[in-house]
């Protein structure tokens, strides 16, 4: 046997503008062993993978792959290599056949004609590999999710990976799928195929991992064999500590009358209704991992996406909401979590951006007043402190965080009464996180009613009233201020992928 | 300094299109001595008043990343039913000449309506719409006039159709210039425009500002036809005729007076004046070398060079754009 790590990380730093994604981590990882990667949302892991198949190039330390220096320089690199990613949406061609698919890389040809003879043949035998018995003719549209991702694995396996990461291979799979996927991990396992698995859910790893790493905020913290360790073990490593920023919270500020409240709302597509209601002046955070449906209902209370169905109540009084015109018509605005390609528009200044939630304002008899405009742009740049030279100013052109006030100027136009903001400081760097909290403890104070969604957890507890946690679609936890537990928030948001 | 980088900026917007005109008038004028008349000048006007009167429609719809490509047949139709209306003997002249503009404005703002609509309801590419509206109108053009040509208006309309003012300008420039000023104005002054633009640029970041959307590009449209209906009766007033087979083609020199004039065919980034320069490009290669000796076919290849060359000409300077702002 071999006892060299196959994969070894020493010291990888990767950073964006603002933010650090991984920090001097150290790991390795052994021939054969399915390795289990777990933390937050932000903790690294999606970065991790990215160094590892050339999409992020590392700005510090060193990787190794079977003792050599491995610095893949595209994903097609890091194939050649033999690591390879089983995403989580697939990136397979829906008209092709599957054996296309599989050789697409290479197609077997014969002078310049593709050799259709053994390509099917060929796909027939990467398809056994995987214990998949269909007809490698078949098109990739007809297939379920669970049947296109095993094609995905048959396309790694046959070209010989020795590095198979899965990442949350098991979000879209029925029980059944999910037992079936293992097996064939068990498999690939005992052909001698090392598996890097990243998962949500805890109950399942046990099932099939041999040791977990876990990251929190970008650091490594621990790697042990799973035996060792309970669900509960995992989920305190898990818990990040405060990263020391300050957060504006004025616990004297008086709560008014409930204005928003929303009851059974149900996303399309979801599993569980959803209630819950804002007060005036009240933060309301809502935690959550990335797909446990917070985004799906904020959208869905805003008309941005269909509901399917629920009772949304402003001042005690029921209002539909059928589209985002109906929204803000009876005051609601969301900040979405998407800034650049749904908050803002990149390519017009910030005085169109600021005023467009509200062009009535603006603007007489269908003729916009250019000089009410620029002069209530001036305003807002100055209330929400959005730093440029003026507001004809192309949004493009300003950073993160000031794109970010640009929309906040955008809603603060409108004079909306409920602000939704989802994932309002991703991707802004420090400085301008704590203005952003500011502002909005200044729209508390206004008397607004504002939800909050955000993956940073620090944050919430940092400027939340109050907290509402999702897990798989269902609300599993409710804390006040003074409830607010890391470890506890945790739990919940892992409830439903635990059970 | 700051005055070098004003004068970037005016090149980099419509000043660079305005120059390339410059260019081709004196490089016409020096190689041949008729080109540079009043006379020649008044032809280029008539020459270019229907072409711009259906690019100021157009330019709205490619400002939405969308594109019209019934306009030609559109006007076939609308000429139709105005020169049904115009030459029934039953009705005075005049009653005869109102109807038949609200005939030929009535029959295109409709097929505006229905491109647009289906288009926003169904969500399908405008390309694909108007595509089969291009058929529809003509083949309705066909049946409604019997394949034939329909003639002998009214005199006082006819009249009108062949006057100059000040002994140089057609009257059908005028029409074409009054449309293009309030295409300007609209786009540039009113929240309509500024919808327009937005809604090119980030449709759904102005849906979640709180805005339906739909019912501006199914505006944009309709104002379209509208364009095509003037353009209709322009087209009867020069030529005195209104005939099924005619404007085949119409639609692709309305794109490419738009996309000249520095209209991005994916949306949101244009101008009135833009379009209005870039007719005036195209109107004035055509006239100029055909004067310099020119055949049709020469012609027409060099046209479709030039528009070729604007538009790489035009993804040059928004490079150029891009690096002044850094």
């Amino acid at each position: 046997m071999n006892d060299e790590p196959i994969l070894k990380l020493e010291h990888v730093t990767k950073a964006f503008p603002g933010v650090v994604a991984l920090h001097d981590v150290s790991m390795a990882i052994q021939r054969g062993e399915v390795h289990i990667l777990v933390g937050q949302n932000g903790a690294g892991k999606s970065s991790l993978v990215k160094l590892l198949t050339g999409i992020y190039f590392p700005d510090g330390g060193e990787m190794f792959f079977e003792g050599e220096p491995y610095a893949p320089k595209s994903t097609f690199d890091a194939f050649q290599k033999g690591i390879r990613v089983v995403h989580q949406e697939f990136n397979l061609l829906p008209y092709l056949s599957i054996a296309e698919n599989i050789f697409l890389e290479k197609l077997p040809a014969n002078h310049g004609f593709v050799d259709y003879g053994k390509l099917y043949r060929d796909a027939e035998e990467a398809l056994k590999l995987v214990g998949f018995n269909i007809d490698p003719r078949t098109r990739v549209e007809m297939l379920g999710v669970a049947q296109m991702q095993l094609v995905e694995i048959a396309k790694a396996v046959f070209h010989n990976s020795k590095v198979l990461i899965m990442d949350e291979p098991t979000a879209t799979l029925t029980s059944k799928e999910i037992q079936t996927l293992f097996g064939i991990i068990e498999t690939l396992k005992r052909r001698g195929v090392t598996i890097i698995y990243i998962s949500h859910r805890l109950q399942e790893i046990y099932e099939i991992g041999d040791r977990v790493t876990v990251l929190r905020n970008g650091e490594y913290v621990a790697t042990e064999p799973l035996s060792s360790l309970t669900v509960n073990d995992l989920v305190k490593l898990m818990v990040g500590r405060d990263i020391g920023v300050a957060y504006p919270f004025d616990a004297e500020a008086a709560l008014g009358e409930t204005v928003l409240k929303v009851e059974n709302l149900q996303v399309q597509g979801g599993k569980h209704p959803v209630s819950f209601s804002v007060r005036k002046g009240e933060i309301l955070g809502i935690s959550g991992l990335v797909g446990s449906g917070r985004t799906e209902t904020v959208r869905a209370l805003f008309g941005a996406d269909r509901s399917a169905g629920g009772q949304i109540y402003l001042h005690g009084r029921q209002v539909q909401i059928r589209s985002p015109k109906d929204a803000v018509r009876h005051g609601l605005s969301l900040l979405t979590e998407d800034r650049k390609s749904q908050g803002v528009i990149l390519d017009m200044n910030i005085a169109v951006n600021m005023t467009l939630a509200d062009l009535a304002k603006v603007s007489k008899n269908g003729f916009l007043q250019q000089q009410t405009e620029t002069n209530e742009a001036n305003r807002l740049v100055e209330e929400t402190g959005t730093k440029t030279p003026s507001v004809e100013q192309v949004v493009r052109n300003l950073s993160g965080g000031n794109q970010q006030k640009v929309v906040l100027g955008k809603w603060l136009f409108r004079d909306a009464e409920v602000l939704i903001f989802d994932e309002p400081t991703r991707g802004i760097d420090v400085g301008a996180r704590y203005e952003i909290y500011l502002l909005l403890w200044k729209l508390a104070r206004m008397g607004k009613a504002i939800v909050v969604v955000s993956s940073d957890l620090d944050e919430l507890i940092g400027i939340s009233h109050r907290m509402l946690i999702f897990s798989d679609g269902k609300i599993t936890g409710e804390l006040d201020r003074d409830a607010f537990d890391q470890e506890k928030i945790l739990s919940y948001a892992y409830e439903e992928y635990i059970r | 300094m700051i005055k070098s980088k004003k004068f970037i900026n005016f090149i980099l917007q419509e000043g660079g299109i305005g120059l390339v005109l410059l260019i081709l008038i004196a490089v016409f004028s020096i190689a041949a001595p008729r080109f540079a008349t009043v006379t020649n000048f008044s032809n280029i006007m008539q020459q270019i008043s229907i072409n711009t009167a259906i690019s100021v429609g157009m330019t709205y719809v490619i400002l939405l990343g969308g594109i019209d490509l019934s306009v030609g047949s559109s006007l076939a139709l609308a000429t139709i039913l105005a020169g049904k209306a115009i030459t029934n003997p039953n009705l005075p002249v005049g009653v005869a000449i109102a109807s038949a503009c609200l005939a030929a404005v009535g029959i295109s703002m409709l097929a505006g309506l229905f491109n647009g609509f289906v288009s926003v309801r169904w969500k399908i590419h405008s390309f694909i719409v108007t595509l089969g509206m291009l058929n529809m109108a003509r083949g309705a053009a066909l049946q409604i006039s019997g394949s034939r040509t329909i003639f002998a208006f009214p005199a006082v309309f006819n009249r009108f159709g062949t006057m100059t003012f000040f002994s140089v300008i057609p009257s059908i420039f005028i029409i074409a210039f009054v449309l293009m000023v309030i295409g300007h104005i609209i786009l540039r002054y009113t929240v309509f425009g500024r919808m327009i633009y937005a809604i090119g640029n980030n449709e759904e970041a102005v849906r979640l500002s709180g805005h339906n959307t739909g019912i501006y590009k199914i505006s944009a449209f309709v104002f379209c036809g509208f364009t095509v209906g003037v353009a209709a009766i322009m087209y009867m007033l020069r030529l005195n005729i209104a005939s099924p087979i005619l404007g085949v083609g119409f639609e692709l020199n309305a794109i490419a007076a738009t996309v000249i004039g520095g209209t991005s065919m994916s949306g949101g980034k244009g101008s009135m004046i833009g379009t209005f320069l870039g007719a005036c490009i195209i109107g004035v290669l055509n006239n100029g070398l055909l004067i310099i000796g020119l055949d049709d076919n020469a012609r027409q290849m060099v046209t479709g060079f030039i528009i070729v060359f604007a538009v790489v000409l035009d993804t040059y300077r928004e490079k150029l754009a891009k690096t002044q702002k850094e």
